[in-house]
């Protein structure tokens, strides 16, 4: 621009001094002071950063900076501290005792809340966020237990698995009734309809009756002659008002026929995950209000 | 032209006998000033009188609390800080004498904030920009500023000189005690805001040995550097460009608002007087500007009500002063209605009328906000309490055939000691329940002194009550007593199951 300031005779402001068309011209609205230095002073500013942090990307490199910030780093770094403010927590779990640990409220809210977390990470797929469970993946909340629910039992089921194929698993095969023809569909039917009684569900007494022979014979000896079970098999209470693979008559009919054996496997997890982890879950199970 | 010589004419006039006629512009007023031009300088002038006066008492008062609050203490009892006003961020809580808000407390903060506005819309109604003129940290501080620059510099015909003049040892000097003087304001300011949120003698020593958190250094020289800045150079600026109040401000006055002005029936015309003459067929003002070399806002008040004007009355002074010496009444400037200005003659002037819709529209709504605030003070409970329920499973089945929900339940405990508690189970015929951790339903639950506590509530509705579930959700209360005061706690709950 020259330095010949033009003014415009209809708003008395300046023009910018270009002309198009002949006689279009523009009025110069300069920027507000205060507004162009806070500009100028962020674009020094600006550089500060260019030296300071990583800037520029290069062909297969980038600059740096001074400062050696990365993000990678700062990653790192807040694992490390987590770890750190972890360290006390995690010794008291490792030293103490599950009953100790229980009776400590704020070791008890760091094993419950990291509990939670670890159960979303390796349990949630087969038992359920809630631990709700699904058919055939038992329900972790009630008070109904295959395998125990002491905690030392919980502990065991764990580490150890169920038909994991670790030498100390849990191991246990219902036989299959129907498929190997050791009932008639008639006898398996009364089965299920005394089993069902058992828990209040009605049916015919002569089927009943019937069906409390062929319990006495063929399925007392794992569930037991009143027929709430044995934990030290893994058999399920058939009295009660939970059933794993669903109450309806044609589930238990299903469940006698074929067995549902070598399908539930519960993996070991000894090994997989510290002994830390494995009570800290032992004791979340435990907490979620069955246990024993 | 230099921004400088313009103040320097030829114009040795005398405004009336004795009374010079200052040369001074009033550079930002709406016509002198364009939002491209360099800023002007503006020299105010020393005022003395009543307002000056009293302006000089509310910045002791204002400075005063400000700097003095925090070293004031408040014994609280042992683990609790015995500052009397401290924000808290490591215990989370606003300390305020015998006042403890907590976060989930915060709305007593946002009652405060409203009756401070309402209260600020009250005053406007009232008596225009009293908050401005006078109480405003950025009128108080330009205020302190403006007399430090005088303490180094002089007044007015002083600075004007020396900033006109070339660079000497003694400008130099001047000058950098001057913006010294200003630094050391700004620091003290700082300095005493991180007081605010941390034990002030603590704070005080870690600062000298430099132990202080970083974040109290940063905290320190922003506002150093904002006090510097806005105080010390920025000045009128802040209140023209950067404060929103002058652009709201104009829809909270009325023809019956006190403001500061210029009485033009009885001023103009203005002019010079001579000796001898007569006031007849003129107006009272002499045209001295004197009213214009001492606003620190650069203004001419007699151009009328103006978005500039902070009414910091410091005008009035100088003309009652001017008045005085040429033997007119005083009060050509004054704090006057709109409709009074309009007034011809004294049969014309009405009282001001203090009471009128706005003003009891505003004392009626302050005193609401406080009746609300002061109830709520009154039933705060020394512990709070909630309710989550469990989302999943929402229920579960128990093998003989009860139900179960669970909950968890935090506790708050505000007092000072560790607190008992003891739960109960409301709503439904049967229900029993389980504390996760305790021995038996019955165990206290335990909260130490100000602290949360989460609780894992089991609630089961046994089989042979089950007939009491005739819905899906069925409405259920926690209750909570202190063991010690006995007091009741509720919480509505409820309880889920497949229903009937």
């Amino acid at each position: 621009m020259s330095g010949h300031k033009e003014i415009d005779a209809v708003t008395g402001a300046e023009t910018t001094g270009h002309v198009w068309d002949g006689d279009l011209k523009e009025l110069n609205k300069p920027l507000p002071r205060w507004w162009l230095y806070v500009l100028y002073a962020s674009i020094v500013w600006s550089i500060g950063y260019w030296v300071l942090y990583p800037t520029w990307p290069l062909v297969s490199t980038y600059t740096h900076g001074m400062l050696g910030y990365s993000q990678r780093i700062e990653v790192a770094r807040d694992i490390a501290a987590g770890k750190e403010s972890q360290a006390k927590f995690v010794a008291a779990i490792a030293a103490k005792p599950i009953a100790d640990i229980e009776k400590d409220p704020d070791l008890m809210e760091f094993v419950l809340r990291g509990g939670a977390a670890q159960f979303s990470n390796n349990c949630a797929p087969c038992h359920g966020r809630g631990a709700q469970g699904f058919k055939g993946y038992p329900n972790l909340n009630d008070d109904d237990w295959l395998w125990g629910g002491t905690v030392e039992t919980i502990e065991r089921t764990l580490r150890y698995g169920v038909r994991s194929g670790h030498p100390d698993t849990h191991d246990s095969a219902m036989p299959r009734f129907g498929v190997d023809q050791v009932l008639t569909s008639a006898q398996i039917s009364d089965a299920a309809d005394f089993v069902r009684s058992l828990s209040g569900a009605k049916a015919d007494p002569a089927a009943i009756e019937r069906g409390k022979g062929i319990f006495a014979e063929q399925c007392a000896a794992c569930h037991g002659a009143d027929a709430k079970g044995n934990q030290e098999m893994g058999a399920p209470n058939l009295a009660d008002a939970i059933w794993l693979y669903g109450g309806e008559k044609s589930d238990v009919v299903e469940t006698i026929r074929t067995g549902r054996a070598g399908i539930g496997v519960m993996p070991a997890w000894e090994g997989k995950l510290d002994p830390v982890t494995i009570k800290m879950l032992t004791i979340y199970v435990h907490s979620l209000g069955g246990g024993k | 032209m230099d921004p400088v010589s313009r103040f320097i004419r030829d114009e040795p006039d005398e405004a009336a006998p004795g009374v010079a006629r200052i040369a001074v512009d009033a550079v930002s007023s709406k016509e002198a000033r364009s939002l491209y031009a360099a800023r002007q300088p503006i020299y105010p002038k020393r005022a003395h009188g009543t307002f000056r006066s009293i302006k000089w008492a509310v910045m002791v008062v204002t400075l005063g609390i400000y700097y003095i609050l925090p070293w004031i203490r408040w014994d609280r009892g042992p683990g609790l800080p015995d500052q009397a006003f401290l924000l808290d961020f490591a215990n989370q809580r606003l300390f305020f004498g015998p006042i403890e808000i907590w976060p989930q407390e915060l709305y007593f903060i946002t009652g405060i904030l409203i009756v401070s506005a309402l209260g600020l819309f009250l005053v406007t109604a009232l008596a225009g920009r009293m908050w401005c003129g006078y109480a405003c940290p950025q009128t108080v501080w330009t205020d302190l500023m403006i007399a430090v620059e005088r303490f180094w510099q002089g007044d007015r015909n002083a600075r004007i000189r020396l900033d006109q003049s070339d660079w000497t040892i003694e400008k130099i000097w001047k000058k950098a005690a001057t913006h010294a003087s200003w630094m050391l304001i700004g620091l003290a300011t700082g300095g005493v805001l991180v007081f605010y949120f941390r034990d002030a003698p603590t704070l005080a020593a870690e600062l000298v040995t430099g132990d202080a958190p970083g974040v109290a250094y940063v905290f320190m020289a922003l506002f150093t550097a904002t006090t510097y800045l806005l105080g010390g150079i920025a000045r009128e600026q802040v209140c023209i460009y950067m404060c929103p109040w002058p652009r709201i401000q104009a829809a909270m006055f009325d023809s019956e608002s006190l403001l500061v002005s210029y009485r033009d029936l009885r001023g103009e015309p203005r002019g010079p007087h001579k000796k001898g003459q007569t006031w007849d067929g003129r107006g009272d003002c002499v045209d001295c500007k004197a009213c214009v070399a001492v606003c620190p806002m650069g203004i001419d008040i007699r151009d009328g009500a103006q978005l500039e004007c902070i009414q910091c009355a410091l005008c009035i002074d100088a003309c009652d002063d001017i008045m005085g010496k040429v033997g007119r009444p005083q009060g050509l400037i004054a704090y006057e209605t709109f409709r009074n200005m309009d007034a011809r003659s004294e049969a014309e002037r009405r009282p001001v009328q203090f009471v009128r819709s706005r003003t009891v529209l505003y004392s009626a709504l302050i005193a609401v906000v406080l009746a609300i605030m002061g109830w709520a003070w009154v039933v705060r409970s020394p512990v709070e309490i909630s309710v989550i329920e469990d989302r999943n499973p929402l229920f579960v089945r128990l093998s003989d055939g009860g139900i179960r929900n669970g909950y968890t339940l935090k506790i708050l405990n505000k007092t000072h000691g560790a607190r008992t508690y003891h739960l109960s189970v409301e709503g439904l015929p049967v229900t029993e329940f389980s504390i996760l951790g305790q021995e038996t339903s019955a165990a206290g639950m335990i909260v130490e002194a100000s602290a949360v506590r989460a609780f894992k509530i089991y609630v089961t509705v046994p089989a042979r009550a089950k007939a009491s579930l005739t819905a899906s959700s069925m409405p259920l209360q926690l209750v909570i007593t202190d063991e010690e005061t006995g007091d009741r706690l509720t919480r509505d709950t409820s309880f889920r199951s497949a229903g009937r």
